[in-house]
């Protein structure tokens, strides 16, 4: 019996038949520049320093994403601004240093920090990822409205 | 006519360059490519004749598959090219006498070759209307097929013996035997146990 | 083949095939030109379908940028390849090593020399025509060996050892397979063949007692041109990539290409040897139409649909067996197909010519 199947190539001839049957499936692939897969609310992309609708910006220096980041990818220098409050000179994020844990947007108490949808950001040098704070309120300014939806999709979980 | 003449003239001087270079090349990984290359010439000056099956089994044989061999072994061997010259000067008097030998045989050749033309009379070989391969076929099947079969003989009693010099029966060695490892079914390897908790099988 | 075909078909070749020395050459060199352009415009194709069905069957897209459908891609990666440096490594053989990917591509293709691809469309219809397939396709060999020689690094060496030694061993079954056809066809001139196979499907030696050869031919195809699942020479896992582990830029182009010329010849070989070469499966009208070439042409894209398909179903082999595979397996019952092919055409009296 065996050497029956082995001499007829029964079983290539099976494995070519499921070959057969896989080559015309529709494919799962997403052809991805041009369609994306879902995102969820929690999704550690990029990140962005917030503002209040005002226009104030949200962060207060206080340091805590700095001392929690694992990959010690951020840098803050912070003084008093002319009115008083205390507000950050420098938030610097080494994104080639980031592992995107996400403990900085956890740490945060101002949601000031957050890691957005945005996932597309390769650049052709490294110096290009080396985020300083108004590229991350730039970031911030662009991605408001997604961040803000996301973080209010995710809050009854929190 | 003029083509074949002038094709004669580079296969002739490709094949005698080869064939220098074989024994002037230092290094004796291309001594084998000049080697290959002057077999190959060689193939080209039999299609040249007429003989196109021979060009083609010179080709499969030698170059496919004895020089194969032969580059093999030269490829692995670690040779110390100084150590080999040494002894160069204490064989060159016997190298020398074999050449001038070699040089009156092929004087004697071609001088019997121009002087009785009767040798080489049989001008065309192959018969009219068949071919080359067929020719051969009918030759060495019919008139010459006792000793085309002792040769076979030969060679496959060579084999037997490289291979059973070199056999080494080794004790307690696992070996694979894959129509067993194929033939095996699902029945026969796999067996689904309840294993309660705490308890093992 | 149709009348009209065959007038215009006579007609090139009475043009092309002149008695004048002068034409004959700068006509027969622009022919061969026109015969490599479109061979390799094929096999740019190939490749892709090739990748194509293999992404197909892993429920992948495979190559879908570069042009429609990615039609394109083989000629992005050709430019790709021809715009890199040649990088050779310092302590190399440089004349071997730039040597090696030249001997490959030149004999591949010379081997097409004597492929006839329809009815009187062949450079040379040489009465030796397989032999002369063969002793190519044997010195094949000494790319792959010059190239991983040349390279003095050792995952090339040994790939190439690797590669040598199975082309070496698969060559001899298929020359029994070879030997097979011959007694059925009584020629060795590769259009006598392909003739001997006129008048229909079941005139083919696919469907006659050539059916295991074919098989044998097929598989031992596979491994000759270092096809998965015989590609061990190149196994990523364990050699990186064979003897091509140092080549880059053009001289890499180059044996890939003689390695896909290689296979496509092993496609048009199975074709001449079982598939009735150019022509038609049945000699009724719709498919008389249809002008020998493109008979031949289909036949090659099926078979390479198979090169592909086992590429894509079939895990690659242990060397040891495929070793076993080729000296245990196949060179026994190719031997005795011999025996019992002769026997057969001389016990029914089928013997041609």
């Amino acid at each position: 019996m065996q050497f029956l199947r082995t001499i007829f190539m029964i079983d290539f001839l099976r494995g070519f038949w499921l070959g057969l049957k896989y080559l015309v499936r529709p494919k799962p692939t997403l052809n991805y520049p041009f369609e994306k897969g879902a995102l969820s609310p929690r999704f550690r992309g990029e990140h962005a320093l917030r503002r209040y609708a005002n226009g104030e910006e949200r962060c207060i220096a206080c340091k805590l994403c700095e001392a929690i980041c694992p990959a010690q990818a951020i840098t803050i220098e912070a003084e008093p601004r002319d009115d008083g409050s205390r507000r950050t000179t420098r938030y610097d994020i080494d994104m080639t240093k980031c592992i995107y844990c996400g403990f900085c947007q956890e740490a945060c108490p101002v949601d000031a920090i957050v890691e957005g949808p945005n996932f597309e950001f390769a650049t052709e040098s490294r110096e290009e990822l080396f985020y300083d704070k108004d590229k991350l309120l730039a970031n911030g300014d662009r991605w408001e409205r997604e961040i803000a939806k996301n973080l209010e999709l995710d809050a009854p979980y929190r | 006519m003029i083509l074949a003449t002038v094709a004669f003239y580079v296969f002739a001087t490709g094949l005698i360059a080869a064939a220098l270079l074989v024994v002037s090349a230092r290094n004796p990984v291309h001594s084998v490519l000049y080697l290959i290359l002057a077999f190959f010439n060689a193939a080209a000056l039999f299609v040249l004749l007429g003989a196109e099956f021979l060009a083609m089994v010179l080709v499969v044989v030698y170059v496919g598959a004895v020089a194969v061999l032969f580059l093999f072994v030269v490829m692995m061997l670690d040779i110390d090219f100084a150590e080999l010259r040494q002894g160069f000067m204490q064989y060159a008097p016997m190298g020398v006498i074999i050449a001038i030998v070699f040089l009156f045989e092929l004087a004697a050749v071609g001088g019997a070759w121009v002087l009785t033309p009767a040798i080489t009379a049989v001008e065309n070989p192959t018969p009219a209307g068949i071919t080359n391969t067929e020719a051969l076929g009918h030759i060495l099947y019919t008139k010459y097929v006792l000793v085309f079969q002792a040769a076979g003989m030969v060679l496959l009693v060579a084999m037997i013996g490289a291979i059973v010099l070199t056999l080494r029966h080794r004790e307690g060695v696992k070996r694979q035997s894959a129509s067993v490892q194929i033939g095996r079914k699902r029945s026969e390897a796999v067996e689904l146990r309840k294993v309660r908790p705490g308890e093992g099988l | 083949m149709t009348e009209w075909f065959k007038g215009i078909n006579d007609a090139l070749l009475d043009f092309y095939w002149p008695n004048a020395f002068w034409l004959d050459i700068v006509g027969m060199s622009a022919m061969m030109l026109l015969f490599i352009v479109v061979l390799l415009l094929m096999i740019a194709f190939m490749l892709l379908f090739d990748r194509k069905v293999w992404a197909a069957v892993m429920l992948r897209r495979g190559p879908n940028v570069v042009g429609p459908y990615g039609l394109l891609q083989s000629f992005a990666d050709l430019l790709k390849f021809v715009f890199k440096e040649v990088v050779i490594p310092s302590g190399a053989n440089k004349g071997v090593f730039l040597l090696a990917p030249l001997v490959s591509t030149t004999l591949a293709l010379g081997a097409w020399a004597v492929v006839p691809v329809a009815d009187r469309w062949v450079f040379a219809d040489i009465n030796v025509g397989v032999l002369y397939i063969f002793a190519i396709s044997s010195l094949g060999v000494y790319g792959i060996i010059m190239g991983g020689w040349a390279s003095n690094s050792k995952y090339p060496f040994l790939g190439s050892l690797r590669s040598a030694a199975q082309m070496v061993s698969y060559e001899v079954s298929i020359g029994f397979v070879v030997i097979t056809v011959l007694l059925t066809a009584g020629s060795l001139n590769l259009s006598k063949i392909v003739d001997a196979q006129a008048g229909g499907m079941h005139h083919w030696y696919l469907f006659s007692h050539l059916l295991p050869m074919a098989v044998v031919f097929f598989i031992s195809a596979l491994a000759e041109t270092n096809r998965p699942p015989f590609d061990l020479p190149e196994a990523e896992s364990e050699l990186v990539a064979g003897f091509m582990v140092e080549y880059s830029s053009t001289p890499y182009l180059l044996f890939m290409l003689s390695e896909y010329v290689a296979i496509v010849l092993m496609c048009a070989m199975m074709t001449i040897m079982f598939l009735g070469g150019w022509h038609a499966p049945i000699e009724v009208a719709p498919f008389t139409w249809v002008p020998g070439v493109l008979w031949f042409i289909i036949k090659i894209w099926v078979i390479f649909f198979l090169f592909a398909m086992v590429k894509a179903i079939v895990p690659r082999y242990r060397y040891d067996q495929l070793m076993r595979i080729g000296w245990k397996f196949f060179l026994p019952i190719s031997m005795f197909w011999v025996v019992a092919t002769a026997g057969y055409l001389i016990a029914f009296d089928k013997l041609p010519g």
